[in-house]
């Protein structure tokens, strides 16, 4: 699904962690971006919606949420923990 | 006679008529309902394979809206020591997210081998915190259970290969059990480590390589960290097709692991705790494309109908009807990878 250019990371988080099938976890993804599933694995919409929502993208211009940064934003996103945020944030003291 | 251009088992091009690729299409599914025990394909799964595996133009592509996502093993080395490009593993992992844009990748140590992590663990752990707080995607910290490791002079166990042809059954089953404790014990010790660092999970590549043994060793390690770690993710890549009985009297969740093909085998790792299953099936070299491809959909067909989680085909070289070859030609790579979404099913590669 291409990864961060698309949703594909997004959707492989899902299975990974609750262990949905493809169009399960597409449905959970597509539902918490507001986007229809074939909106997912088309660049043109998920650039844009991942720029504005600050959750990573290909190339980040300056002062884009980059890594550990857009992965915080993305957590609150999905609504599941994502094991490093938590982990970064024991290590940088914010909780 | 029209001929179509596709591939045999070893990479290299066949040319063959529309008879010739539905008689390789009904053998290749004959032989795994034979050999698996599994349904047939339907007429028209059938139909599809023959139409995918004759369809014009050097690559196709799935229909819009089944794109799948993909895992890998070791994938973040890749770059580095595979392509011989003077990069690290983190670098590597971002080459993968922001120039390949892949789904995820995994951080694994060159040697891929849990007993080997074991000493350089705090190293490891170390580069995945830095992977992770320089990546966006999920990263996954793969290696193999390779039991074979544990055995003399590398290991503490006496080699179950060198004892079964001198007769010395009971011994070679013991040592094989002994082996397994050390295994899990190392797993669990790399497991939680990488955990505590930030990984998304865990890849348990090639599991049952040395057996029924092997796999058990993965099953019990899984079982316990998933225990240890609810929201861990868990990748459970297969070895073969058929779990090898070394031992042959091995059982988890009360099923005898020998002898399991993948839609057995999903069964027990699901059981374990995997949230991902990584299917095998060998690819027969002296056999076509529509042979090896048929099989490989019968099989797997039949495993993501059993699995509950999803099933991402194994397609390195020489696995899931994907050539023999160090380079795979991308005409048989996407027809094949085309034909595992639409007609087995899978969830991913």
């Amino acid at each position: 699904m291409c990864g961060v250019r698309n949703a594909g990371d997004m959707v492989l988080r899902v299975q990974l962690l609750k262990g949905l099938k493809i169009d399960a976890a597409k449905e959970y993804v597509a539902e918490k971006l507001g986007v229809s599933v074939l909106d997912l694995s088309d660049c043109s919409v998920m650039t844009e919606l991942r720029a504005k929502l600050g959750i990573g993208v290909m190339q980040p211009l300056d002062g884009m949420p980059t890594n550990v940064e857009a992965k915080i934003r993305m957590e609150k996103i999905l609504g599941f923990p994502i094991n490093s945020v938590t982990r970064f944030k024991e290590r940088a003291g914010l909780e | 006679m029209k001929k179509y251009m596709t591939r045999m088992g070893d990479g290299y091009r066949v040319e063959l008529s529309e008879e010739e690729i539905w008689e390789d299409i009904k053998a290749g599914m004959e032989d795994a309902v034979s050999r698996g025990g599994v349904p047939e394909l339907s007429g028209e799964e059938q139909q599809k394979l023959f139409d995918i595996i004759t369809m014009p133009g050097t690559v196709v592509g799935v229909e819009f809206g089944k794109e799948v996502v993909m895992t890998s093993d070791s994938g973040a080395g890749k770059v580095g020591h595979l392509a011989g490009i003077q990069i690290d593993r983190i670098i590597g992992a971002q080459i993968h997210e922001r120039v390949c844009a892949n789904d995820s990748v995994d951080l694994g140590h060159i040697d891929y081998t849990y007993k080997a992590v074991k000493a350089v663990m705090h190293d490891e752990a170390a580069d995945m915190q830095h992977t992770v707080n320089n990546t966006v995607m999920p990263i996954l910290y793969g290696a193999m259970t390779n039991l074979g490791q544990y055995t003399k002079p590398d290991g503490p166990c006496d080699n179950w290969a060198e004892l079964l042809p001198q007769g010395k059954i009971k011994e070679a089953l013991a040592a094989q059990e002994e082996a397994v404790e050390h295994a899990v014990k190392d797993i669990v010790y790399i497991g939680d480590g990488m955990y505590e660092c930030g990984a998304d999970g865990m890849n348990f590549d090639t599991c049952g390589a040395s057996g029924d043994a092997d796999f058990l060793a993965a099953l019990k390690a899984v079982s316990i960290l998933r225990e240890k770690h609810p929201d861990m993710g868990v990748e459970m890549g297969m070895a073969g097709e058929f779990v090898l009985g070394m031992h042959g009297g091995l059982t988890f969740d009360g099923k005898r692991l020998a002898g399991m093909y993948p839609h057995e085998q999903v069964k027990v790792c699901e059981a374990a705790g995997a949230t991902i299953f990584g299917a095998v099936v060998n690819t027969n070299t002296n056999e076509s494309l529509p042979w090896n491809l048929a099989r490989v959909c019968t099989f797997l067909k039949a495993c993501t109908d059993a699995a509950t989680i999803p099933v991402h085909a194994n397609v390195g070289m020489g696995v899931c009807a994907i050539p023999m070859t160090d380079f795979p030609a991308i005409d048989a790579v996407s027809r094949i990878d085309k034909a595992l979404v639409e007609v087995a099913k899978v969830d991913g590669f």
